[in-house]
């Protein structure tokens, strides 16, 4: 459990972090979204005690960072994979970082074979590919076996097999019930990853929901239909309140992709099959959580002349 | 703005894979992973071994050059022993001092450091300790092997002096003493600078360049605050078994170490309130 109140930092007249409020809970990945320079490493550091905020404070379970009984049991944190001396061995690394918490020493062995690299721990880091470095902050973040666990990007310069690792890491450590608190502006890997998002921008907050809220609340839906006979279905679903657009040519034997906006797909269905007209694909288009989010953070970039639509998308999110 | 609770109920937590502590983690367990970071990098080993021979190795070439000087009644061959371990070992020692803090923050494997263990002073207290011990230990021995090997080499006909010899054990371990307070002069200064560069660079300009200034005086001041200084003339009577240049004007052995370890406790001070307070 993560709970920053009216967090804030600045570094001289640079505004990191502007009143940020928060809680992160266990059992679940949450997602900390936002465009780079949001603000999510700073507020990162500031859990971690690294800096100190310039007003608000923010707990680890129920404590500031400085004051846990054994830092390393209670949160493991990744903030930056080539933040190692080169020169030390993996397995010296992860040892040095064990023993200020008297954690011991097979528990070193262990981690490195959880992130599959018993092979290199003897070699030092400074050969390691940016893949095999994730793995050893990762590693590092496990020692402990901690409730809480950051990851400030850390899927960032991996290969699909490392994105896909990591993925299932996250979700099988927050299925064990572990606070998992992953940072990312690659919005389509927390798409797969997240089950709660908070999105930051401009040091502020501007969302806080379940990600499959973030997306159903941030666009609208449209639904995609494909018939042979277009005109006549724009006509019917016109007269039932959607709007219906011809997007793409016709085929040769004379059928057109529809995009509809207002009408849900049952309705749709309903509607066609009233007018007799044969439907041959009826499909939700999801926004994706890429537009979700390009959405919501082009609010954030004009933020004073999108105060209003937030406010709106406030409303939106009680209402539901 | 969007602001939800998703809820799931949490699953039953595992068996923990690592025993709870038994007391808080404190200073114990960083002590030895200080030495852990101190033993498992290269540049350690380089810069000890480095430091030995230069001791050692000037020990000899001194006494063979000296060994015409042997009868003469101000030669002093207890301090022509230690000249190498004390004013080339300070060039070396001051590396790995200021390493010990400066390449946290060179590599950023400071974060980590403090999130491992947050408690700052704990951490700046076991890094300076485990420096103090290491650098103690490799010192005493430089200065034994340098004050034997110098004395053999000049033999008892050319002026050699025995262990029991009046004051020559006293220089052998204040000459230790001295380069110890040389690591945590730079240690202090690194955690102040946090470049490695910076810090050596300071520390040179400190103890070299300010004695090398003050020289610009008129003498009458000079002598003034020539004990004062933390290099130069004020070392001598460190590991002097003979009177000195300027002895007259200067602190006797314990005296200059006093002075010098005063130095090396400002920025040991210093760098200690710098590190609890600034941002990481």
């Amino acid at each position: 459990m993560i709970e920053a109140k009216a967090l804030a930092k600045r570094y001289g007249d640079k505004t990191a972090v502007a009143g940020l409020s928060f809680t992160v809970s266990p059992g679940m990945v949450t997602g900390f979204l936002g465009p780079n320079g949001a603000g999510k490493t700073t507020t990162m550091r500031l859990i971690l005690g690294l800096d100190q905020p310039t007003a608000g404070s923010v707990t680890v379970n129920g404590k500031p960072f400085g004051g846990l009984y054994s830092p390393m049991r209670e949160v493991g944190a990744l903030l930056d994979a080539k933040a190692v001396h080169g020169g030390r061995s993996a397995h010296n690394h992860l040892l040095c970082l064990a023993q200020t918490n008297d954690i011991p020493r097979q528990r070193v062995d262990e981690v490195l074979s959880i992130v599959g690299l018993s092979d290199v721990a003897r070699k030092r880091s400074k050969g390691f590919s940016l893949g095999m470095s994730q793995r050893l902050g990762i590693a590092a973040a496990l020692l402990g076996d901690p409730e809480v666990l950051m990851f400030d990007e850390p899927v960032n310069g991996l290969d699909p097999e490392g994105i896909l690792w990591i993925r299932n890491l996250m979700k099988r450590l927050a299925a064990e019930g572990r606070t998992v608190f992953v940072s990312s502006h690659l919005m389509s890997e927390m798409e797969n990853t997240a089950d709660h998002v908070i999105v930051i921008g401009r040091g502020k907050l501007i969302a806080d929901c379940s990600m499959a809220e973030l997306i159903a609340r941030s666009t609208q839906q449209a639904v995609l239909v494909r018939t042979p006979r277009p005109d006549e279905l724009a006509r019917a679903l016109a007269a039932a309140g959607g709007q219906a657009t011809i997007t793409g040519n016709a085929t040769p034997d004379g059928s057109a992709e529809l995009e509809v906006r207002g009408l849900n797909p049952e309705r749709i269905g309903d509607l066609a099959f009233a007018a007799g007209v044969p439907l041959h694909l009826l499909a939700p288009s999801r926004a994706s959580l890429e537009e979700a989010f390009m959405e919501l953070t082009a609010d954030s970039v004009e933020y004073q002349g999108a105060a209003h639509e937030l406010r709106e998308l406030a409303d939106a999110g009680r209402e539901a | 703005m969007m602001t939800s609770r998703t809820v799931r109920p949490a699953p039953a937590r595992p068996v923990r894979a690592v025993p709870p502590a038994v007391k808080r983690p404190g200073l114990a367990g960083t002590l030895r992973s200080e030495f852990t970071k101190l033993r498992s990098v290269r540049s350690t080993y380089f810069t000890l071994i480095a430091f030995f021979l230069a001791g050692a190795g000037f020990a000899i070439a001194a006494a063979a050059g000296n060994r015409a000087n042997g009868g003469q009644a101000l030669f002093d061959p207890t301090a022509t022993s230690l000249q190498g371990a004390v004013h080339l070992g300070e060039l070396i020692i001051v590396v790995i001092g200021a390493l010990v803090i400066t390449s946290e923050y060179g590599t950023r494997m400071i974060s980590t450091s403090l999130t491992a263990m947050p408690r700052r002073g704990v951490l700046y207290v076991a890094k300076a300790v485990v420096l103090t011990c290491v650098t103690s230990a490799v010192a005493l021995i430089t200065s034994l092997a340098s004050f034997f090997a110098g004395q053999a080499v000049l033999g008892a006909g050319h002026g050699g002096a025995s262990i029991a010899s009046p004051d020559a054990l006293r220089s052998v371990l204040l000459s230790a003493v001295f380069v110890t307070c040389c690591a945590l002069l730079a240690f202090g200064l690194g955690a102040v600078i946090r470049y490695t560069a910076g810090a050596v660079t300071t520390l040179f300009g400190l103890v070299f360049l300010i004695p090398l200034l003050g020289q610009a005086l008129p003498t009458n001041w000079f002598h003034e605050i020539e004990r004062w200084l933390p290099g130069g003339g004020a070392l001598g009577p460190i590991i002097a078994t003979k009177p000195v240049p300027d002895a007259a004007y200067l602190f006797g052995p314990y005296g200059e170490l006093a002075v010098f370890a005063g130095y090396a406790a400002i920025a040991l001070i210093a760098g200690f309130l710098l590190f609890r307070r600034r941002d990481a």
